[in-house]
């Protein structure tokens, strides 16, 4: 082996490589297709797609949280409800809702700080229930000022003079920012040197730490990220439904549609979530007149994955094909570099 | 979702009373209160202690027993209190079962992967719920036991369902205790729980004797959700909110410890009627405060744990 390493052609390392540039190009293609749709289809579809977005974004951030930092919450729902308020509130003072988008981020992440402090010294279980019993308390606090609607909820106001067809596309348009800008931001984040913090991280935390890898900092970098995120969705929430309660805006249901698109796709890569998402409307859609089967069936099969086939489909399919469209990882080749196809 | 089992105590604060009364009153059914609340998490607790799992379906199981137990109520003709003897039973098979076929199964994978998995579980045992059974709130039906109450003196009466709610977890606590630390199984449950491999050496069945503690603890989650179902009304949505107050039970008294959790409950119960005297939409907040101040202040709650 070592006389035949010796004469092998010298390795090389890349990060992307045919499958990656052409899942870009089908990545760039897509978006445009999706934001001319508005023009082209009726307002129910871009309704629903509205749906898909917000689903898609808080999958991509839990599964940032659990996939690559190892912490499993069920009290996202915190900063959903944060970003909506935020939204309801700005537009009160007479802020356009559609610019309220970003400080509805800012906003999450700005109360996410002294929380990380609280629940990021816990581990596994206690995390998990204390980011819970933040989001109870969230809603407890909320219910307490009549001037956000207290348990009867309130309506977003801003809106009302925009022509409803116009108002479904600006809405649309900011679903599809968001969810890009949560999978691009994902993309990114993985890719950087901070990414391979948090791969190590995944992969196993005592080892990253013996490696020098600040695991506090990451994790909290990444608790804030997600809390952006679950702010950004709150905002197109109260904006897609004019109006927002703190019941069903704070409700632990949003936590567990994350975890079982999470689950369903594959927790620990950006192509889980897509694929997560994407069955969880295909079943939603074909059993909506039977009430809430869906989420029994979605229930029993993320529980099934989680036990048989704990990297989810994605895992299974990537695996299956060598297929990787986010490529945050790297290659390995032996050979010289084909000439003009060195992509890194 | 939202609503604390706040009826049974509400009744006995009586207006006009002093204002000293009002509060020794609040404090007195507090603990009573706390009595539910550490039946709840005594399951927790022992699940905790021993195999290091928190099942958070736990609320989800008590709410599925309390329907268990109307169904057995309605089919058989017998009093509330003898319910217990059929669904309790009936718990810890599903309990065993449920260890065995699920809970182990998601421990061999990674122990997170037992959050994520019971979380599961907690969706589809609400849903399933709801579905077959409708969102409209249920109660047990206690007969002349729901308004009896031992009248102290003028202003402090104390309700039956309370007391007996008390005595059980207060007699489920001991049990549990004596089970562990006097008994051959119970010696067996804590060497699985310290040292897994040591015990398969010295011919501990570990897997068994994991599913008999969780068969304990589901029985104890079905006299949960029976005396959850005497004292207010429940409804397919209203497990979560049973999880966290029995969790902060659990960790206001020291994880893994069972008289901690006794005590843990009591805590919880007398913050959550002090706050609601102070303000009625406060009472389950101040709950929440009281046990995230623990958790900033000290992790690993007011008892250290003695199970192991």
């Amino acid at each position: 082996m070592s006389v035949a390493s010796a004469a092998a052609p010298p390795l090389r390392v890349t990060r992307s490589r045919r499958s990656a540039a052409w899942s870009a190009v089908l990545g760039v293609a897509a978006v445009v297709l999706l934001a001319s749709l508005p023009y082209v289809v009726h307002t129910n579809i871009t309704g629903l797609l509205v749906n898909v977005f917000i689903l898609l974004a808080l999958a991509t951030m839990w599964n940032l949280l659990a996939g690559y930092a190892g912490l499993i919450s069920v009290g996202q729902q915190a900063y959903v409800g944060v970003g909506a308020y935020v939204v309801l509130v700005l537009a009160g003072d007479g802020l356009n809702p559609y610019l309220a988008i970003p400080f509805a981020a800012l906003g999450a992440l700005v109360v996410a700080v002294p929380t990380s402090f609280l629940v990021l010294r816990l581990r596994n279980e206690y995390f998990a229930i204390a980011t819970w019993v933040v989001a109870e308390s969230f809603r407890l606090i909320v219910l307490h000022f009549p001037s956000l609607g207290g348990g009867t909820g309130a309506n977003l106001s801003g809106l009302g003079g925009i022509d409803p067809v116009l108002r479904q596309a600006l809405t649309y348009w900011s679903a599809l920012a968001v969810v890009v800008a949560a999978i691009l931001g994902a993309y990114l984040l993985l890719r950087s040197r901070f990414g391979l913090d948090l791969t190590a991280i995944r992969d196993n935390e005592i080892g990253a730490r013996s490696v020098g890898v600040r695991i506090a900092r990451a994790k909290r970098i990444v608790y804030l990220v997600a809390a952006a995120g679950a702010g950004a969705v709150g905002s197109l929430l109260i904006i897609s439904q004019l109006n927002v309660q703190a019941g069903s805006i704070f409700n632990v249901q949003w936590s567990a549609y994350m975890i079982f698109v999470a689950l369903i796709g594959g927790v620990g890569s950006i192509e889980g979530p897509i694929i997560g998402t994407l069955i969880f409307f295909f079943l939603q859609q074909s059993l909506a007149d039977r009430g809430a089967w869906y989420l029994i069936i979605l229930g029993g099969i993320a529980v099934i994955m989680a036990m048989y086939l704990p990297r989810g489909l994605w895992g299974l399919i990537g695996d299956r094909f060598d297929l990787k469209l986010f490529p945050v990882g790297y290659w390995m080749h032996r050979g010289p570099a084909p000439a003009g196809r060195e992509t890194e | 979702m939202s609503r604390p089992p706040t009826s049974a105590w509400r009744k006995s604060a009586l207006p006009g009373a002093g204002s000293g009364v009002i509060w020794v009153n609040a404090v007195v059914q507090g603990i009573l209160l706390g009595g539910l609340y550490a039946l709840f998490a005594c399951g927790l607790s022992l699940m905790f202690g021993v195999m290091r799992v928190v099942n958070l379906a736990h609320g989800d199981f008590a709410v599925l027993a309390a329907y268990l137990a109307l169904a057995v109520i309605t089919g058989l003709h017998i009093p509330v209190l003898w319910s217990a003897l059929v669904v309790a039973p009936l718990f810890a098979v599903v309990g065993y079962l449920v260890q065995r076929f699920i809970i182990q199964r998601s421990l061999d994978v990674s122990p997170l992967t037992t959050l994520l998995v019971t979380f599961g579980l907690s969706i589809v045992i609400q849903n399933a719920l709801l579905t077959t059974l409708s969102a409209n709130s249920q109660s047990l039906p206690s007969g002349s036991l729901a308004s009896a109450s031992v009248q102290v003196n003028g202003q402090l009466s104390i309700g039956y369902v309370s007391a007996i709610v008390f005595a059980t977890s207060v007699v489920v606590v001991g049990a549990l205790q004596l089970f562990l630390s006097r008994t051959g199984l119970g010696r067996q449950v804590r060497a699985a729980s310290d040292d897994q491999e040591a015990a398969s050496i010295v011919g501990v069945n570990v897997r068994h004797v994991y599913g008999i503690a969780a068969a304990i603890a589901f029985a104890t989650v079905a006299l949960a959700g029976i005396a959850f179902g005497m004292y207010s009304s429940f409804d397919p949505a209203a497990g979560p909110q049973r999880l966290i107050f029995a969790f902060e039970a659990v960790v206001i008294g020291g994880m893994g410890s069972l008289w901690g959790t006794l005590v843990g409950g009591i805590i919880l119960g007398v913050a959550q009627v002090l706050g609601a005297q102070v303000d009625a939409g406060f009472g389950v907040l101040a709950g929440h405060l009281v046990f995230l101040a623990v958790l900033a202040l000290r992790p690993s709650g007011l008892i250290p744990a003695r199970i192991t």
